[in-house]
């Protein structure tokens, strides 16, 4: 058993007890009890608006926290072959988890657009569906469904920000990927230039979607109310725009590493791990566009 | 982190390296451990745990219908413990009574010092007392716990009182739990094998984990997704399950059940590698048809994607929705066959001894299949009509997952505590908890089979007359299995607290027992391998390994 103190130590990485998880715990739980509290409107002596903003205060420290370790574990070398392995397949599997989720909601749409509204129109063997319970409905989509919930709406049309946004989306994956052949071709300039374009496009990207759903709420009257077509509207392009900010936050955090002088040309798993997110994101944009936007 | 030091090198300086890196004292200890045994014992004493809660609650219950009539409860408390014990029993001890196993018996069966994400796993176990602390304070709230069924289907779940956003964030955090649990074993089997142990000679308990693993990563997800949008539904507006707005109820059900017929595989194939590794040990012989049982598992694992409107048959499906899900369902019984037969053809002339593990292992065999046979009944659309929401569904589903699942989770834990603990268990004891949970299993449950033929509906605090006698002898038949649970607490505590004057258990225990676990020292220490055991896998098959004869005994 020789002494082996490089990154490539063929043995186990096994790190020391860390108190973290469990303090993340306790930020979330306090987050649920005050936001749970919120929405039942429920009284009581304890001040739950409060936990709102203690939880994540300590959530996000937290998370902070950790990614702050493990990064100078990685930069110090801890981190042996097997260890950058065991990032890539979990990174993997956590963006397939990630994808799943996304499925549920898509599924949702497929069902609504595709089945159950035709069948409140009474459609095939729904005739009665159509004929008895709601015989002034007319299935098409988008619906609010045969009650009209939320009242008359504006579709959102998909030539108009939609498509910038596509653009957007799509041309950030493309500046991402030149900021990776920048970085393993050692022209760290050219990488953080290529990463503040990116950044910047994710930013721009959420404002025009902040726009939108402004426009959505004021001029369109599309609002989360609209029946099953602002549901899956909202709720669909609400995740993904959530997980766009979570990955410009995260592409923001790379290149400040790159700033530290974090990362070789050979070995930047961090890097790579974002990369593969922001993809994530852009691929299930373009579903999103195709199946919400266009269909 | 600034001020650690990196385990990796501590670990070379020898074999005595692990007494000085040995975990901090009291509280912390268990708080922040990242040790993949440390966490195993935390899972596997909080699944007991909540054996015993959901144990307690379905005792409630059972003794709310030991009588027409209503006795002790009012029907919606009534509703309240029953659905509490589906979820304790699902979420709090079968699920987290596999990984724990996991936790304990992946790393050190595929060669591993620790799971792949050790800080990860230590976030992935104590999500759930903090989930199942969300879920419980449902009993203190306005309307209290959740009451209609741990299916929840809306809209009745929707008319819930102030602890629905508390039960739909606890599942999330259960679910974000099995995720990372999942992402971690699964990591650790294709990433941290010894050398030389390629997939197909790998233990087949770690296969069936891997399995396990994929179905947990694909569908806890959609969980997540029908519960969030159950609470959008409810809060924010959203029609997803509302007619008026466009939604419809049975799109619930669909979501739900993509997520919940591949749990209910989650809560078997671990079960089926747990039995696939004990019964080899007590017939002496290799398990028949190793290659067949891992493609029977993975294609159950496909299978069990594409079957779940049979719950729904009563909905009012499609016809050619009822006959895909119909068919596909049946066809699920090719590869539960495959493995009984294997199982059986491995027993087929072996030199069989019948130590604990392996009463349990074959009382599953046998219970298991008569589970199966009943979900064959139910798989056929027609004759569900029938079956649906009747006790014959209660006594099915309890039939795969207490002689199923729950007694793969004994039968594991008797087989592997030697090993755990360093002491042998008292085997005339534990013979005796084996005959008492048999008998009284089928006491309570077979004649659920009958109640519900007779067309007994479940999910109810009262029933008719008629069905008196019956329901009796299954609430006697409960009581008395609970009761028979103490004789394995005694043994458990006998074996972890008080071991004095106990046999000590040799490394291999068992003289059938083959694979990796079994050449580390007995109780196993605090890290199994310091190096990779490459040298200790070259034979042709895991079972091939013989620790006195085979190669690593010939390499001292
Ligand atoms: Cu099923």
């Amino acid at each position: 058993m020789e002494k082996v103190a490089t990154n490539e130590n063929p043995h186990y990485f096994v790190p020391t007890p860390v108190p973290w998880p469990f303090i993340l715990l306790i930020g979330i739980t306090l987050t649920i009890f005050g936001f749970g509290h919120w929405l039942e409107g429920y009284v009581t002596v304890i001040p739950w608006k409060l936990l709102v903003i203690v939880g994540p205060v300590i959530f996000f420290s937290i998370v902070f926290r950790w990614f702050w370790g493990v990064v100078h574990e990685s930069e110090r070398g801890a981190y042996n072959r097997q260890v950058d392995m065991t990032y890539r397949m979990g990174m993997g599997w956590f963006i397939f988890s990630e994808v799943c989720f996304f499925g549920a909601f898509f599924g949702a749409l497929f069902y609504t657009h595709v089945l159950s509204i035709p069948w409140l129109g009474g459609e095939g063997a729904k005739f009665f569906t159509g004929s008895v319970l709601w015989p002034d409905f007319t299935p098409v989509w988008p619906s609010n469904g045969p009650g009209a919930v939320g009242g008359e709406f504006e579709a959102m049309a998909p030539w108009g920000l939609a498509a910038i946004n596509t653009v957007l989306l799509v041309t950030s994956s493309f500046t991402l990927t030149w900021a990776h052949h920048a970085l393993k071709d050692s022209s760290r300039a050219k990488c953080i230039a290529f990463m503040i374009l990116t950044v910047a496009l994710g930013l721009v990207f959420l404002s025009l979607q902040a726009y939108e759903y402004h426009e959505a709420y004021t001029i369109q009257n599309l609002t989360l109310h609209s029946g099953v077509y602002g549901s899956t509207f909202f709720m669909l392009t609400g995740f993904h725009g959530l997980h766009v900010t979570i990955g410009t936050i995260m592409l923001i955090v790379i290149t400040c590493r790159l700033f530290a002088g974090h990362f070789t040309p050979e070995r930047h798993f961090g890097f790579e791990g974002v990369a593969w997110y922001w993809h994530f994101v852009d691929v299930v944009w373009i579903l999103l566009f195709t199946f919400v936007y266009i269909l | 982190m600034a001020e650690q030091t990196i385990h990796g090198e501590a670990l070379e300086h020898g074999p005595q390296a692990d007494h000085g890196h040995g975990p901090p004292k009291g509280i912390m200890r268990w708080i922040s451990t990242t040790n993949h045994k440390d966490l195993g014992t935390l899972y596997l004493v909080f699944s007991c745990l909540m054996f015993i809660i959901g144990g307690i609650f379905s005792l409630v219950v059972r003794a709310e219908l030991m009588e027409p009539g209503l006795q002790f409860l009012d029907p919606s408390t009534y509703n309240e413990f029953m659905t509490m014990h589906a979820l304790v029993m699902i979420f709090g001890a079968i699920m987290p009574g596999f990984v724990g196993l996991a936790n304990w018996m992946v790393p050190m069966e595929v060669g591993a010092s620790d799971l792949a994400l050790p800080r990860v796993n230590n976030w992935g176990f104590w999500l759930l007392p903090f989930a199942f602390v969300l879920l419980f304070s449902g009993f203190f709230m306005p309307g209290g716990a959740p009451q209609f069924g741990w299916t929840m289907y809306p809209p009745m779940v929707l008319q819930m009182g102030a602890a629905f956003p508390f039960m739909i964030f606890a599942v999330h955090l259960m679910g974000i739990s099995s995720i990372t649990g999942a992402i971690n074993v699964a990591v650790t089997i294709l990433n941290m094998r010894a050398p030389g142990m390629t997939l197909m000679k790998m233990p087949i308990f770690a296969w069936s984990w891997l399995i396990t693993a994929y179905l947990l990563i694909v569908t806890m997800p959609v969980l997540a997704g029908a519960v969030t949008m159950l609470l959008t539904d409810k809060y924010f507006g959203t029609s997803f399950f509302d007619a008026t707005g466009g939604g419809d109820p049975i799109l619930y059900e669909h979501v739900f059940w993509f997520f919940g017929h591949p749990e209910v595989y989650i809560m078997i194939l671990p079960a089926f590698g747990i039995i696939s590794t004990i019964i080899p040990t007590f017939a002496r012989k290799p398990l028949f048809g190793y290659e067949s049982m891992v493609y029977a598992l993975a294609c159950i694992g496909f299978l069990s994607m594409i079957v779940w409107a049979h719950h729904m048959f009563a909905d009012g499906l499609p016809l050619p929705a009822e006959l895909f899900f119909m068919f596909s369902t049946m066809l699920i019984s090719v590869p539960t066959g495959v493995k009984i037969f294997n199982w059986v053809a491995t027993m087929w002339r072996g030199s069989m001894t019948y130590e604990t593990p392996m009463l349990f292992s074959i009382a599953f065999v046998v219970l298991f299949s008569i589970g199966g046979f009943s979900g064959l009944m139910m798989a056929m659309a027609p004759v569900d009509f029938q079956y649906h929401n009747t006790y014959f569904i209660v006594a099915h589903f309890h039939y795969v997952l207490v002689p199923g699942a729950a007694f793969s989770i004994i039968a594991a834990v008797y087989y592997w505590l030697p090993k755990w603990t360093g002491v042998m268990y008292n085997e005339k004891l534990g013979k005796l908890h084996f005959w008492l949970s048999l008998v009284f299993i089928n006491v309570i449950f077979f004649p659920q089979h009958f109640l519900g033929l007779a067309g007994m509906i479940r999910r109810t605090a009262d029933y008719p007359v008629q069905f008196a006698d019956w329901n009796m002898v299954s609430s006697i038949g409960a009581f008395a299995f609970f009761a028979s649970q103490f004789i394995f607490f005694y043994i458990l505590i006998r074996c972890l607290w008080f071991r004095k004057g106990m046999v000590k258990a040799t490394d291999r225990v068992w003289d059938g027992a083959y694979g990796l676990e079994w050449v580390v020292p007995s109780p196993a220490p605090y890290h199994s391998f310091h190096e990779p055991p490459g040298e200790y896998v070259d034979a042709e098959s895991p079972w091939v390994l013989d620790v006195d004869h085979g190669p690593m005994a010939a390499r001292g």
